[in-house]
């Protein structure tokens, strides 16, 4: 048992060395939504107010709006760089030290992802940090409130990123993943304009959106800021990170997972 | 009855009385009825039927009493606040949209929109004093603290029109910016406040010359300046900031009284109108008639809170403690 914690607090960090002397990389993950609610946000800024929807409890601007989706866009970018990590190690071999460890491969792989969580979470303060000195203020409780809120977000979209590096052969390959899996996932959910806004233009695409489980995680980390829990999104996001882990632990067993015919 | 009984109800019931809570009466120009929200838990607990296209609201000095100006039933309506029911209507003139409750409590100045006069009514006899010719389309109705000066602006005309009370005579007429709604005495009397909706200004005169002594101009981010329409304000207890409703910009302003300049704006529903404050002063409520709602407003953090959903075009607001 403890030395299953070794292996965790080990793994942790690593990817947090990893993650700090990659500045580029520190900077980037934080540049990005940054640039989001800065230039983005600012050319839709909805001065005369959205409508009221929940969590909110009055009209807002859109740059308030936009603040969770780029939270969980944070964490999207990051499970989907962890799992990038993961093909790499693969590459380089390093992959290959680690799973010689005599600790389970599900146990490994458990260990990644909860480093990757830890590692967007962090990433996810510095930007509502950075959101606050910009002038977007949230309810105080709400800081706290998001926590397990994150966890949950960082665990599913991070399961995700397992489960797609378990079918990725390359590391170039990984480039086909940003276009195929984050954009749409990005675009085709909650975080940038509300579902009723896509129901005004199409319903095909407020159905897509709704069922994203992108959507729901986004709701999840948007109700949680605002001291709300959203069940039927803590529902979604939770069945979608079972699923997803399933996947990437099936993807991962050697005896008749993906990787089997990768070599 | 038992003993035990006797005991409850004699206990229940002043607890009950006790335990009413402030409440903020909004009309609702186009419903014909009056939404009673409740400070402490921001819902609307009641909406009373009033005449139709009620505007303007205010209450007797005890709160025994609240006047409705029912604009299309041409005509004010005298309220028991308890009961909702109408007690009597009072002789308006031709639609009144806007009054003030003179500090004696027992005059109305009523501004009658269509017949270019101002009427004053004794709510005690029920009959009209004097009717006082004004300019064209009056709404903005103002009575200085002293009860000696009547204010009464006009849109079309674009001036403010002092009245003496004393006499019921107008003894000066000072023009400000275009389409004059709402006008208030701030500083103990010694200014008097009038919003301009077409001009976006506020102007501040001199009470004792009736001279224009500043002039406050807004700017929203991001809004064009012509959705800026300054109508509604209220001054908070201190009088050193006011907080000026600015129509289909969507936001309230917040302005240092003293130095006349802008400090802040708070996003609040579609076209924002006119507002009060809870007993307390910390909350304002804002009527916005497009949405159909109210906001309230954290005074000391100057932060909206929330948005309640009353009846269709919410117009005027008033507090019952």
């Amino acid at each position: 048992m403890r030395t299953a914690f070794i292996a965790l607090a080990a793994i942790i960090q690593r990817e947090a060395l990893r993650f700090i002397r990659q500045r580029e990389r520190f900077i980037a993950a934080l540049v990005r939504p940054l640039v989001w609610l800065i230039v983005f946000a600012a050319g839709f800024r909805a001065a005369l107010g959205l409508s009221i929807t929940p969590p909110y409890q009055t009209y807002i601007t859109y740059e308030i709006y936009i603040v969770p989706g780029l939270c969980g866009m944070i964490i999207l970018f990051n499970g989907m760089q962890s799992a990038l990590s993961l093909v790499y190690d693969r590459e380089m071999g390093s992959m290959r030290l680690l799973l010689t460890s005599p600790l389970p491969r599900w146990w490994l792989l458990l260990c990644r992802l909860i480093a990757a969580t830890v590692i967007s979470g962090l990433q996810v303060y510095a930007f509502l940090a950075i959101a606050a000195i910009y002038g977007i203020h949230l309810p105080w409780q709400g800081y706290v409130l998001v926590l397990p809120a994150l966890i949950i977000a960082g665990l599913t979209l991070g399961a995700l990123g397992l489960a797609l590096s378990s079918l990725i052969r390359q590391l170039e390959n990984f480039a086909g993943v940003m276009n195929f899996v984050i954009f749409p996932m990005f675009f085709l959910s909650s975080a940038l304009y509300p579902l009723w806004k896509m129901a005004e233009s199409s319903e095909l695409l407020h159905d897509i959106c709704a069922v994203n489980p992108f959507t729901h995680v986004v709701e999840l980390i948007r109700f949680a800021l605002y001291g709300q829990l959203n069940l039927t999104a803590l529902g979604w996001s939770a069945l979608a990170g079972v699923v997803f882990l399933a996947l990437a632990l099936w993807g991962y067993d050697p005896s008749h997972g993906l990787t089997r015919h990768k070599r | 009855m038992t003993l035990k009984s006797l005991f409850l109800a004699s206990t229940l019931i002043p607890l009950a009385t006790l335990a009413q809570s402030a409440e903020i009466w909004v009309t609702n120009e186009k419903d014909d009825t009056i939404s009673v929200i409740d400070v402490d838990t921001l819902e609307v607990t009641r909406t009373i039927e009033t005449g139709e296209r009620p505007r303007g609201i205010t209450f007797s000095k005890d709160f025994s009493r609240v006047y409705i100006c029912a604009s299309d039933s041409d005509t004010v309506q005298v309220m028991d606040p308890d009961t909702g029911e109408i007690l009597f209507d009072l002789p308006s003139g031709e639609d009144p949209e806007q009054f003030v409750l003179h500090p004696d409590d027992r005059h109305l100045y009523i501004a009658n929109e269509d017949d270019a006069i101002t009427t004053v009514v004794d709510t005690q006899t029920r009959k009209v004093v004097a009717q006082i010719d004004v300019g064209i389309e009056p709404e903005g109705m103002a009575v200085s603290p002293d009860g000696k000066i009547a204010i009464t602006t006009s849109e079309t005309t674009n001036m403010a029109h002092w009245i003496d009370t004393e006499t019921q005579e107008l003894f000066a007429n000072t023009l400000v910016d275009s389409r004059p709604r709402h006008a208030e005495f701030a500083q103990a009397g010694r200014e008097l406040w009038v919003s301009a909706e077409i001009g976006g200004t506020v102007s501040i005169f001199d009470v004792a010359s009736q001279s224009e002594k500043g002039k406050i101009n807004f700017e929203v981010k991001g809004v064009h300046p012509d959705r800026v329409q300054p109508v509604g304000f209220e001054f908070t207890e201190d009088e050193k900031t006011a907080f000026v409703a600015l129509g289909p910009s969507n936001h309230v302003a917040v302005v240092n009284a003293e130095t006349y300049e802008v400090e802040d704006y708070i996003l609040v529903g579609r076209r924002v109108w006119h507002m009060a404050f809870s007993p307390d002063k910390s909350k304002l409520f804002t009527t916005n008639g497009v949405s159909g709602d109210v906001t309230v407003i954290d005074v000391a953090k100057r932060t909206p809170i929330k948005t309640i959903k009353v009846g269709r075009f919410p117009w005027g607001a008033a507090m019952r403690p």
